[in-house]
């Protein structure tokens, strides 16, 4: 093939570039912004660069718990991670290889609820969270996502993929059921159990509604609601409020670019065929 | 045939098995809070009071001029925003697809960023480059002589739905480039080449061969950009509480302030069914229009 410099390619190319930078700006706000004194943050004409770097601003993020903050947005995340998983690659492997009554239905169910948006069923899960006594602990976060059908879909879209002559095979062998699962079956969609667990923990760390009407007290917040509370109290401490966004981003973002194809290998399949 | 069933009801007692886990939160956590909310959507339902009211909520809804706007800043935020978000992605895909796959992967990740990078921190970032003194986006655009004075990018109604369309697109924009990249990669490639060999230009060959082979990708994206801008209510509630003068109020947002703030619960949860309902008929709609000529 030829190499084309149409006037097209060109401006093409100019305005990728262009783009490119709006969508890294931001980023690189947050964490130069993180290292800027309240004055610096502030000044006319904006510092490109911190011109006094100091690491004040994450001095006092610490004092409010900000460790804390992470630590609960790791368990929760993780947990929630763990569970999804589990319970999405048995369910899904039975909808993708299995012939049972009530299969059809039951698949619709889940796809119709998965269509239906989210928020609509928060207040009364908030309600329902507060009589289990659960309402500002991360159960209160980490069990509601596990019920949503996503998972499910996820993973009964990789089963397919697993031959039935090797399941009739191991059942013929005398195989049980859950052995068949863990050792036949389960190699065969691991790449698709990487991509939701991946999937999975990145929408969860950034479930900010969810966060947000199940958690209250100031030790229980996760970093993103940390985040958000830190600047409802100093509204124009930006340097401040950039160091807990570098903390609530780094994290997820270094996760996101070491897993990026078993991530970008999830939502291609997710979304396929319905 | 008694030896076929037999042999069913076995695979449905193992496969229930299998299911229950996720049955049980689905049930739990899904279901059981979705009938609630539409039962007591019927009902006023406040800290104090549980009583029925049949449809009074609903009826409510549309005589609140509250909810008309925060209706009709939603329908601009959707309208908006989904074919800006399929253009753009089209665009970024279409110019990065036959790279190589470190080009690909790159670009892949600079518009993923600000989603993995989370709502909260790109929302709290923006505030900073929008701040009507020391943000950066006065700087600029006075800089380069567009505008004469600072503007006060989300105190004004003028600019305020808009400075929130944008951030909103910059999230926006990452999932369709991947679905994109990725449907682009299967195009058959000796019909693109068989098509060229015929004379065809690259316009006609974007039309008459990639484009129908995106639809379904395209449908899914218009459909799940729909849902998503429907919900748009982090960015409100972290910018501008809905201000000013509930200029920027989006269904979501005045459901949460109905629901967490005044506690009127019921009729939190007769706007959330009125959500649910427009969102299916409109995704409906969409799979009517743009799905005739996709094959499943």
């Amino acid at each position: 093939m030829k190499k084309k410099l149409s006037p097209f390619y060109i401006v093409s190319i100019i305005l990728l570039s262009i783009l490119t930078i709006i969508f890294i700006f931001p980023f690189y706000w947050i964490i130069t912004g993180a290292f800027k004194s309240l004055s610096d943050a502030i000044a006319v004409p904006p510092q490109w660069w911190p011109e006094n770097p100091t690491s004040a601003n994450f001095v006092q993020l610490f004092n409010n718990p900000a460790l804390k903050w992470l630590t609960n947005s790791i368990l929760i995340s993780g947990i929630t991670m763990i569970l999804v998983c589990a319970t999405s690659s048995l369910a899904g492997y039975v909808l993708a290889k299995k012939r049972f009554y009530g299969q059809k239905i039951l698949f619709s169910i889940f796809i119709v609820a998965m269509a239906l948006p989210k928020q609509v069923i928060l207040v009364p899960l908030v309600s329902m969270v507060s009589y289990m006594g659960i309402h500002d602990t991360i159960w209160a976060v980490i069990l509601p996502l596990i019920g949503w059908p996503f998972g499910v879909f996820l993973m009964k879209q990789f089963s397919e993929n697993i031959p039935l002559e090797l399941l009739e095979s191991a059942k013929i062998d005398g195989c049980t059921e859950l052995r068949t699962f863990i050792s036949i079956a389960f190699p065969i969609i691991k790449p698709g159990f990487a991509a939701l667990a991946i999937f999975t923990f990145i929408n969860t760390w950034n479930d900010y509604f969810m966060q947000l009407v199940m958690l209250s007290s100031r030790s229980n917040l996760t970093i993103s609601l940390g985040v958000a509370t830190l600047q409802a109290e100093f509204a124009t401490n930006y340097g401040l409020i950039m160091a807990g966004a570098t903390l609530a981003a780094i994290p997820i973002v270094a996760v996101f670019v070491i897993f990026q194809k078993s991530f970008t290998q999830g939502i291609t399949m997710g979304a396929v065929k319905g | 045939m008694k030896k076929v069933n037999k042999i069913r009801m076995h695979e449905t007692m193992v496969s229930y098995c299998f299911l229950a886990p996720a049955l049980f939160f689905f049930v739990v956590f899904v279901l059981f809070p979705m009938g609630m909310g539409i039962f007591t959507s019927f009902f006023k339902y406040t800290m104090k009071e549980f009583t029925f009211t049949g449809l009074k909520n609903y009826t409510t809804m549309f005589q609140d001029p509250t909810f008309l706007k925060s209706l009709r800043n939603t329908l601009i935020i959707v309208v908006g925003s989904v074919p800006i978000v399929v253009i753009f992605s089209l665009f970024v895909s279409s110019q990065t697809y036959e790279k190589s796959a470190f080009t690909r992967s790159f670009f892949r990740c600079v518009f993923f960023l600000p989603v993995v990078t989370g709502t909260v921190a790109v929302t709290v970032v923006w505030k900073w480059i929008y701040d009507p003194l020391a943000g950066i986006m006065n700087y600029i655009l006075k800089g380069a002589g567009i505008i004469e004075r600072n503007i006060m990018w989300l105190g004004d109604k003028k600019y305020a739905l808009m400075a929130i369309i944008i951030i909103l697109l910059t999230t926006a924009v990452g999932q369709p480039i991947i679905l994109y990249i990725a449907s682009m990669g299967n195009i058959d490639k000796s019909l693109v080449e068989a098509a060229q060999v015929d004379g065809a230009n690259d316009f006609q060959v974007f039309w008459k061969i990639k484009w129908p082979s995106l639809l379904p990708t395209t449908l899914y994206i218009v459909v799940i950009t729909t849902i998503n801008s429907f919900q748009c209510f982090s960015l409100i509630q972290l910018l501008t509480s809905g201000g000013p003068n509930f200029e920027t109020t989006t269904i979501m947002y005045y459901l949460y302030e109905k629901a967490f703030k005044l506690s009127d619960y019921g009729y939190a949860n007769a706007m959330g069914v009125f959500l649910a309902i427009l969102i299916g008929l409109i995704s409906f709609i969409q799979f009517k229009a743009l799905g005739k000529d996709v094959e499943y």
